[in-house]
């Protein structure tokens, strides 16, 4: 049993900022992550993050950009936190060395990106991510925060009430990857969520392998509702074979989008009569395939990316890695060719339901980064707006959890505020399909005391180890494959309902399927077959909230566009899609959006770019 | 936004006015380019024929231990035969043999493409990064064997223990004594000094030069060519200011620091980033001479 104030799982941008804040406020604290932290995604982020930071810009018009970008299902007080606490954050890292791309008078470097009034996204190259990963890793290392790292959590320590508001979350329970030891990590102060994305729910995505939404899913099984999982942002330049993204940073520098006729499709077929390639990822994304569905597209299955024009001084100086990036994993030159690209996975907007300082339902339980929602994006997030939400929500909730009095939350959790069921009828059977049993962690017990919670835990788990490992059953790869080949197929772009209904048959036979999983590794060292077998379990439940949530919202809003709803309906769904695991029965409910800012109620207005 | 063409940011669409010749680094790069050019003319040539040919299979032959399990407790290949697919890489085909033909082949990997620095390994004789190398480069069949010189925990995956404290041991973080006043104020710095760490602040930790490193091997204290260029990054970042650096050429100078580089450069030839590291330490090495020599 290992004991700290704050305990965070993952080691991502998110993580590692709620650590160093968490330590800064005086609490001791440990990060548990299932990879070293330098191998997290956050490394693979390139385009930049949006600040504020000049004279002739304003946080009030980043918020204002950021919630014309969710299409108004942004909560208001976490977008303006957001905007608010961005450029302090910003001039945070570069003081801890991070090395930005620089202006003629050595100041920090902005450009362009989608969806923004103006040039905010501070950027280093086109390795922003990279950069910001490691500074703050270099960081933790100076301020010797503990680090467990190649530990995979398994599941959160939480007490079982009856309704999830009374819980309370004492630490969390992990698997030793090299040693393969379970063991208990008590937290006296609070758990941080910081997981990350949830990207191997589909085929084709920017994400890395890691990114198997485990988070969401721990959280999930515990009681906190999952919020806004239909909205899942397609990045609209990825590479066809192998999904590794293209920076938006291309478009923002000058980089143009062609279909097999040569046409600058965004504003020759009307997409974006304004912002052309700079309209927010959506738009772009539907234009791309739109163009291939009529026959315009290369191939018959992509478009292309020219920045050719730029010349090789600008190319080099602002967009070297998306050089090597295509040269590597496309065998394209950038400098000589357009580059082949099309629209992957690449960010979930949704995630676990938190408020503006990553507190979710259950006390002491914190999420932060692309794996919470708070909700800051909404129904599209803006590109350079997740760097930031990173560290703005990992500094906030690593100080609420050391015990920072940051006073009254406006956002609620949970059903503490208005809600509302869902009225709509799945065909298919959703949830468990039997024996995986309830999942918070004292099995109903309701025991009070950290230790017992964390004993019982850490006994489940084992139990659970134990049983993979002893069991003969099926293979997880062939199971996780078939979630995303039918995930990609057909809850992608374009949605629409028979389809999507299809996805949840073709989800509850894989969870059928996963009732006989077993693994056939039965070593203890280093054992990655049972790894992605338990990470298996946890796509499973995303992909099913995810699926349930867009055959529920019929209306076509943001990144979620549904084919028989071509309108987005105000007047019914300004409110966010909140699932709750229900022991195993899967529930739908739903709380409205916060349009009232600071100073001024966010309007929905008709979206064009 | 304007209408039609994307807003630039001022100083973007003028070359810059002091622009130096090119430097090393960029002839090499471009060098690099039309090597790569012409590689892939003869790749695309070759891949067009291995997809000529029906159900195309390569062969791997893949390094093999764990400690624990009776029957791979001593070391031994294992020959994987892959159906071959365009643009194929060595981490596609680890892959692809794991999940269908045995699941417990063992490898660290997470981003695949060439950031997280989780899968470098012994391939063909070579470190490389296993998602960025392309099967169609390569002698069949390819031998793929964890990093030399470290120790193996299972199959492809090494102890990397040791390559993360010699890292911890420059001081790897940025360190000055003062920063500017006013709360939104970013230090300064010029764009020559930026470029001049830049291609040091590439690590990905992946631990190749480390392992391609011939006096690393034989001297376990040396600092090695990764946590060198982590003190270069620093050393030569103009924000930590002159006081600092000499505390960094302190801790290069020791014993198992910088003069235990022999310029093999093999650390230089392995570096999936590209990173100029015997270049670096070189560097380093002259400015710790400058520095003893007050009169300089």
């Amino acid at each position: 049993m290992h004991e700290h104030d704050v305990i965070v799982v993952g080691a991502g941008g998110a993580g590692l900022r709620a650590a160093i804040a968490a330590q800064e406020a005086g609490a001791d604290v440990a990060i548990v992550s299932k990879l070293h932290p330098v191998r997290s995604h956050t490394g693979a982020a390139e385009g930049g993050i949006n600040a504020a930071l000049r004279d002739a810009d304003s946080w009030q018009d980043h918020a204002y950009d950021t919630m014309k970008g969710s299409d108004y299902l942004g909560d208001a007080p976490a977008v303006e936190a957001l905007c608010k606490e961005s450029p302090e954050e910003v001039i945070q890292l570069e003081h801890w060395g991070m090395p930005f791309s620089r202006e003629e008078d050595g100041r920090v470097s902005q450009r362009p990106f989608g969806g923004l009034s103006f040039p905010r996204t501070t950027y280093a190259g086109a390795e922003t991510g990279h950069q910001m990963l490691h500074t703050m890793y270099e960081q933790v290392v100076k301020r010797g925060v503990t680090v467990y790292d190649e530990w995979h959590v398994m599941d959160l320590a939480v007490t079982d009430e009856e309704d999830p508001a009374d819980r309370t979350c004492h630490g969390v329970v992990a698997y030793d990857i090299q040693s393969g030891e379970v063991s208990g990590f008590r937290a006296d102060d609070g758990v941080i969520l910081a997981t990350g994305g949830m990207g191997q729910v589909f085929d084709h995505t920017t994400n890395a392998v890691a990114n198997t939404g485990d988070g969401v899913a721990m959280a999930y099984r515990a009681g906190v509702p999952m919020e806004d999982m239909e909205f899942i942002q397609f990045h609209p330049t990825t590479l066809p074979s192998t999904g590794v993204l293209i920076s938006e940073g291309v478009r923002g520098e000058g980089g143009i989008l062609y279909n097999s006729e040569g046409e600058r499709f965004m504003f020759e077929h009307g997409y974006a009569n304004n912002d052309g390639e700079l309209a927010s990822r959506d738009v772009v994304s539907r234009a791309e395939l739109t163009e291939v569905n009529e026959g315009r597209g290369i191939e018959d299955e992509y478009v292309h990316l020219d920045m050719r024009h730029l010349g090789e001084e600008r190319i080099l100086d602002r967009l070297e890695n998306i050089l090597h990036l295509a040269e590597d994993f496309e065998g394209a030159d950038g400098l000589t060719e357009p580059m082949p690209v099309k629209p992957g996975q690449h960010y979930a907007m949704g995630g676990i339901e938190t408020n503006e300082f990553g507190e979710t339902v259950i006390g002491g339980l914190y999420a932060a980064g692309e794996c919470a929602c708070a909700s800051v994006h909404g129904a599209n997030r803006l590109g350079g707006n997740a760097l930031p939400e990173l560290i703005v929500f990992g500094k906030r909730a690593g100080r609420h959890a050391a015990g920072e009095d940051m006073g009254e939350a406006e956002i609620t959790t949970g059903r503490d505020g208005e809600w509302e069921p869902a009225e709509y009828e799945f065909e298919v059977e959703v949830g468990e399909t039997g024996g995986q049993g309830p999942a918070a962690a004292d099995g109903g017990a309701v025991a009070s005391d950290a230790e017992s919670v964390l004993g019982t835990a850490v006994e489940r788990a084992e139990g659970y180890v134990e049983e993979l490992l002893a069991r003969k059953g099926r293979n997880h790869a062939e199971i996780r494959s078939q979630v995303q080949e039918t995930m990609t197929a057909n809850v992608n772009v374009f949605r629409e309902e028979g389809r999507l209904e299809e996805t949840l048959g073709d989800l509850h036979e894989a969870r059928e399927a996963y009732k006989d999983v077993a693994v056939s590794d039965p070593s203890r060292t280093f054992n990655t077959d049972l790894i992605h077998t338990m990470e298996t379990r946890n796509i499973l439940d995303i992909a099913e909230a995810l699926t349930m949530g867009a055959l529920a919202r019929k209306e076509f809003r943001g990144a979620h566009w549904r084919k028989e709803h071509q309108e987005r309906k105000d007047e019914e769904w300004l409110k966010h899609t909140l699932v709750s695991w229900n022991d195993g029965e899967p529930e739908l409910w739903y709380k409205p959006t916060i349009l009232e800012g600071e100073d001024k109620t966010y309007e929905p207005k008709s979206r064009s770019y | 936004m304007s209408t039609q063409i994307p807003k630039q940011t001022e100083e973007s669409s003028e070359t810059e006015a002091e622009a130096e010749a090119p430097s090393k680094g960029d002839e090499r790069r471009t060098e690099k380019r039309r090597r790569a050019a012409e590689e892939r003319a003869r790749r695309q040539a070759e891949e067009a024929e291995k997809a000529a040919a029906d159900e195309e299979t390569i062969e791997l032959k893949v390094f093999r231990y764990d400690p624990e399990v009776e029957g791979k407790q001593e070391p031994r290949f294992d020959t994987f035969h892959v159906p071959f697919t365009k643009g194929m890489t060595v981490l596609d085909a680890l892959m692809y043999s794991r999940d269908n033909y045995d699941s417990s082949l063992t490898f660290r990997h997470s981003c695949r493409q060439a950031v997280c620095g989780s899968d470098a390994m012994f391939v063909n004789g070579g470190q490389k990064l296993a998602c960025k190398t392309q099967i169609v480069d390569l002698q069949e069949p390819i031998r793929v064997e964890p990093l030399p010189h470290a120790e193996v925990e299972k199959d492809l995956v090494v102890d990397m223990e040791h390559f993360y404290d010699q890292m911890e041991a420059v001081e790897p973080y940025f360190q000055t004594n003062e920063y500017p006043d006013g709360e939104l104020e970013e230090q300064r710095q010029t764009r020559e000094n930026r470029e001049k760490v830049k291609m040091s602040t590439r690590c990905i930790w992946c631990g190749a030069c480390m392992s391609s490193c011939n006096i690393a091997a034989g001297d376990n204290e040396y600092l090695g060519p990764a946590a060198i260029n982590k003190a270069y990054r620093f050393a030569m970042d103009e924000r930590e200011g002159e006081d600092i650096k000499q505390e960094r050429l302190e801790i290069i100078e020791q014993e198992h620091g910088v003069w235990r580089c022999q310029t093999q450069f093999s650390c230089t030839e392995v570096c999936p980033k590209d990173i100029p590291l015997t270049e670096h330490i070189q560097e380093l090495k002259r400015e710790a001479v400058k520095s003893n020599l007050k009169f300089w």
